[in-house]
C-alpha cells in the first residue's frame, strides 16, 4: 500500500516542499515588513554551502553536528540578508535591484561556488546528513506512515513554525505593528514604532529561514554540495509568497503543491512511466507562471493582502 | 542619539554624477573584492595584477576580451532597454538561448545562399525568436499585470530545459546525428560562419560591431523619437502616461519584444561568431543574461556606457577563464561581478542624496 503512486508522491511532496516552505515563510515575514527580498536564491545557496561545510568540519555526536550545521546555515543566511537590509533600508536603494545583486553575487557562479572551492566542500560528501526519522515506529504504517511519520526533523519543525508564525503575525502586538510597518510606514512611525528596526529584524529573520531552506538542500535532499544546487527554488519560493497571499498556512499548502511537482519526475521514472523527463522538469516553472497569472490581477492583490508599501523605501524626511 | 551624517535629497542631479558614480562604484567593488580575497588567504594585488595582464594588456588579451564582451554587450542592452521603462527583464538569459536556437536553425538550413543573405537571415531569425520569447513576459505584464521579474526568470529555466531537450534528449534538427557518445549540436554550414574584422591587428568579431550599431540605434530611438519619449513618461509615471493617452500596454509589449530581440541577437552572434553550433551546455554555463544586468546597472542604462562596461566585465571574465585553476578558483569572477553590482546599486544613493554632516542644532527656534 505504501508503494502506491499517490502515497509516494505525497510523501516526497512534503519532503521536497519543506525547503520551499522555509524560504517562502522567510519571504512572508520579510515582505510583511514592506521589504522585498529577491535575493532568496543566493541566500539559500550561501546557507547550503555553510551547512555543508559545518557538517564536514564540526565534530561531536551526529545530533550535535546536524544542529550546528543548521544553525550555521541560518546564521549565514541572516548575514546575507543583513547586507540586503543595509542596502534597502539604510541606503534606500531599489529593492528589486539590490535583491538581484544578492542572487548574482552569492548565486551558482558567485560567492557560494567560491566558498565551496576554497573550503573544499564539493570534494567530499557531507558527514552527517539530515536523515528521515521513524516517528513512533510508524514509518511503515499504511498511507500516513511515509507521509507523516517518516520525514526529517526539519519537516516537523516547519509544522510547528506554521502555527508560531501565524500566531506571531496575526495574534501578537508585535505582529500587528509589523503589518502596520508594511502597510503604511508613515502611520507606524507616527505611532512611535521604530520602522527601521522592524524592517531590519524581519529581513534578517527571513534571511535565516532562507538559509535554513538551503541547508535542507545540501544536508537532506542531495545531500552533498553541488554548485547552484537549489536550481531556482529560491525564485519559486518568492512566487509562493504571492501564491500563499502572505499567509503562513496557505504558503505551506503551496510549497507542498510545488514539492509534488518537483518529485513527480523521480516518482514516475521509477515506475517506467513513459513521459519526457524534460517536460516534468519544466512543470514547476510553467506552473509558477500559470499561478502568478491567475492571481496577479490588481484586484486580487488588494483583496488578498499584499502589504501596501511592499518594495517602497521609507524616507522619514519626506513625510 | 543621532547619527553623525544625514541624507539630504538633491534638488537637481548634476551631469558629472553620470561618470563619477560608476567609477566610485567600481573602485569600491575592487576594494571590497580585495577584502574578500585577503580574508580567504589570497594576495589581492597579485590577483588583480594577473586579471589586468590576462584581460586587458596586449593584443591577444584584448581579442579574447572582445569575444567575451560581445554577449555581455547584447544582454546588457537587453536589460537597459527594459529597465529604462521600469520593466525589470531578467529574462535576457532565456531570450539569448532562444535567439541562438533560431539563428542555428537558419545557419544549418541555408547552404547555397550568398554569405550576406545567410548572415542577415541568422540575425533576423535570432531577433525574431528572442522578441517572441520576450514578448511573452510583456503580454503577461500588460494584460494581467503579472510580475515580470518572476515570469522572465521562470522562462529562463524553461529555455534551459528546452536547450537540453533539443541537444541531449531528442533527435532534433539541431543535434548532430554523428555525435553518438556525447551529444552535441550540428555545425552550421561553414560558409555561414561570421567573419572577423581586423583593426590595428586586433580581430573584432562581427557581433561586437553589430552591438555598437544596436547601441546607436537604441540611443536614437530613446532620445530622438516619440516612442522613446513615451517610454520615458511610462517610466516616470504609468498613470500620467495613461492620462496623456499613451498606449501603455502595447508599449510594454513592444519594449519587451525589443529587449528580447537584443538578447536574441546576442544568441545569434554566439552561434555565428563563436561556437558555430547550438551549444546547450556552453550557453547555460555562460550566465550571459545575469551578467547583462550587472553591465546595464553599472552603465546606468545608457547604451554607449553599456558597451564600455561590457568590455570591462568581458576582460574580467576573460581573465577568469584564462587563470582558472587552483589559485584562481571558479566563482571568483562571479563574486567580483556581484560586488560591482552591489556598489553600483548602492552608488545610486549618491545620485539622489547628498551626505551632510550633522551639526548640533542650536536652540534658535525656542524663543
Amino acid at each position: 500500500m505504501n508503494t502506491n503512486l499517490l502515497v509516494v508522491i505525497a510523501a516526497s511532496a512534503v519532503f521536497y516542499g519543506t525547503p520551499l516552505f522555509f524560504a517562502a515563510l522567510g519571504g512572508v515575514i520579510t515582505e510583511r515588513s514592506g521589504v522585498l527580498n529577491l535575493g532568496v536564491e543566493g541566500t539559500m545557496l550561501i546557507g547550503a554551502v555553510t551547512g555543508a561545510w559545518a557538517s564536514q568540519h564540526v565534530g561531536g555526536s551526529a545530533w550535535f553536528t546536524v544542529l550546528i550545521s543548521i544553525l550555521m546555515g541560518m546564521a549565514a543566511g541572516a548575514l546575507t540578508s543583513l547586507l540586503h537590509a543595509f542596502l534597502c533600508i539604510t541606503l534606500r536603494t531599489n529593492q528589486t535591484v539590490a535583491g538581484l545583486a544578492i542572487t548574482i553575487a552569492a548565486g551558482g557562479v558567485g560567492l557560494s561556488s567560491y566558498f565551496a572551492n576554497i573550503w573544499e566542500v564539493a570534494a567530499n560528501p557531507v558527514n552527517r546528513p539530515i536523515r528521515k526519522l521513524d516517528v513512533f515506529g510508524l514509518a511503515d504504517a499504511p498511507v500516513l506512515g511515509p507521509i507523516v511519520f517518516n520525514q526529517t526533523i526539519l519537516t516537523y519543525v516547519s509544522w510547528v513554525m506554521v502555527a508560531v508564525a501565524s500566531w506571531y503575525l496575526f495574534r501578537t502586538k508585535i505582529g500587528l505593528q509589523l503589518r502596520a510597518v508594511g502597510e503604511s510606514p508613515q502611520t507606524a512611525d507616527a505611532m512611535g514604532i521604530n520602522v527601521v528596526k522592524y524592517r531590519y529584524l524581519h529581513t534578517v529573520l527571513g534571511g535565516s529561514l532562507a538559509g535554513l531552506g538551503g541547508v535542507f538542500y545540501s544536508l537532506a535532499i542531495v545531500p552533498l554540495w553541488v554548485d547552484g544546487m537549489t536550481k531556482g527554488a529560491g525564485w519559486i519560493a518568492i512566487a509562493l509568497v504571492i501564491f500563499g497571499f502572505w499567509r503562513p498556512g496557505l504558503t505551506l499548502v503551496g510549497a507542498y503543491l510545488f514539492g509534488a511537482l518537483q518529485s513527480l519526475g523521480t516518482a514516475l521514472k521509477a515506475r517506467n512511466v513513459n513521459i519526457s523527463g524534460d517536460v516534468l522538469d519544466a512543470l514547476p516553472f510553467v506552473m509558477t507562471i500559470v499561478v502568478l497569472v491567475l492571481i496577479s490581477s490588481r484586484f486580487a492583490h488588494r483583496r488578498l493582502g499584499a502589504p501596501a508599501s511592499l518594495g517602497v523605501p521609507y524616507e522619514r524626511e519626506e513625510r | 542619539m543621532r547619527s553623525p551624517v544625514r541624507l539630504e535629497r538633491r534638488l537637481e542631479q548634476p551631469r558629472w554624477l553620470n561618470w563619477s558614480i560608476p567609477v566610485i562604484s567600481l573602485v569600491t567593488a575592487l576594494v571590497l573584492g580585495a577584502i574578500v580575497l585577503w580574508i580567504t588567504g589570497k594576495n589581492p594585488l597579485e590577483v588583480y595584477d594577473r586579471i589586468l595582464e590576462r584581460g586587458f594588456l596586449g593584443k591577444r588579451p584584448i581579442q579574447g576580451t572582445l569575444i567575451t564582451a560581445t554577449p555581455f554587450a547584447f544582454t546588457g542592452l537587453c536589460a537597459a532597454v527594459a529597465f529604462r521603462m521600469g520593466v525589470i527583464n531578467i529574462g535576457g538569459e532565456g531570450q539569448f538561448y532562444v535567439g541562438a536556437i533560431g539563428a542555428a536553425w537558419v545557419g544549418i538550413a541555408m547552404t547555397g545562399q550568398p554569405v550576406g543573405v545567410a548572415v542577415v537571415g541568422m540575425v533576423v531569425m535570432g531577433m525574431l525568436f528572442g522578441a517572441a520569447y520576450g514578448s511573452i513576459v510583456g503580454v503577461l505584464k500588460a494584460r494581467f499585470n503579472t510580475n515580470e521579474i518572476i515570469t522572465s526568470l521562470m522562462l529562463n529555466y524553461i529555455a534551459g530545459i528546452l536547450l537540453n531537450y533539443l541537444i541531449f534528449n531528442s533527435r532534433s534538427y539541431w543535434r548532430d546525428p554523428r555525435s553518438m557518445g556525447f551529444p552535441s549540436g550540428k555545425p552550421i554550414t561553414e560558409r555561414n560562419e561570421w567573419t572577423d574584422y581586423v583593426v590595428g591587428g586586433v580581430k573584432i568579431p562581427l557581433g561586437f560591431l553589430i552591438a555598437v550599431i544596436a547601441a546607436g540605434a537604441i540611443w536614437v530611438l530613446y532620445k530622438r523619437t516619440r516612442f522613446g519619449f513615451e517610454v520615458g513618461v511610462i517610466a516616470d509615471s504609468p498613470r500620467a502616461a495613461r492620462y496623456a493617452g499613451i498606449r501603455t500596454r502595447s508599449t510594454i509589449v513592444l519594449v519587451m519584444a525589443l529587449s528580447g530581440a537584443l538578447a536574441g541577437l546576442g544568441g545569434a552572434s554566439d552561434v555565428g561568431d563563436f561556437r558555430h553550433i547550438l551549444d546547450a551546455k556552453g550557453l547555460q554555463l555562460g550566465g550571459f543574461g545575469y551578467t547583462g544586468i550587472v553591465v546595464a546597472a553599472l552603465a546606468r542604462f545608457n547604451p554607449f556606457s553599456t558597451l564600455l562596461v561590457a568590455f570591462l566585465l568581458g576582460g574580467l571574465t576573460n581573465a577568469g577563464y584564462a587563470l582558472q585553476g587552483p589559485d584562481f578558483p571558479s566563482g571568483l569572477v562571479g563574486t567580483l561581478q556581484g560586488l560591482i553590482l552591489f556598489t553600483a546599486v548602492a552608488g545610486e544613493i549618491l545620485v539622489r542624496y547628498r551626505i551632510r554632516a550633522n551639526r548640533r542644532r542650536t536652540q534658535a527656534v525656542a524663543s
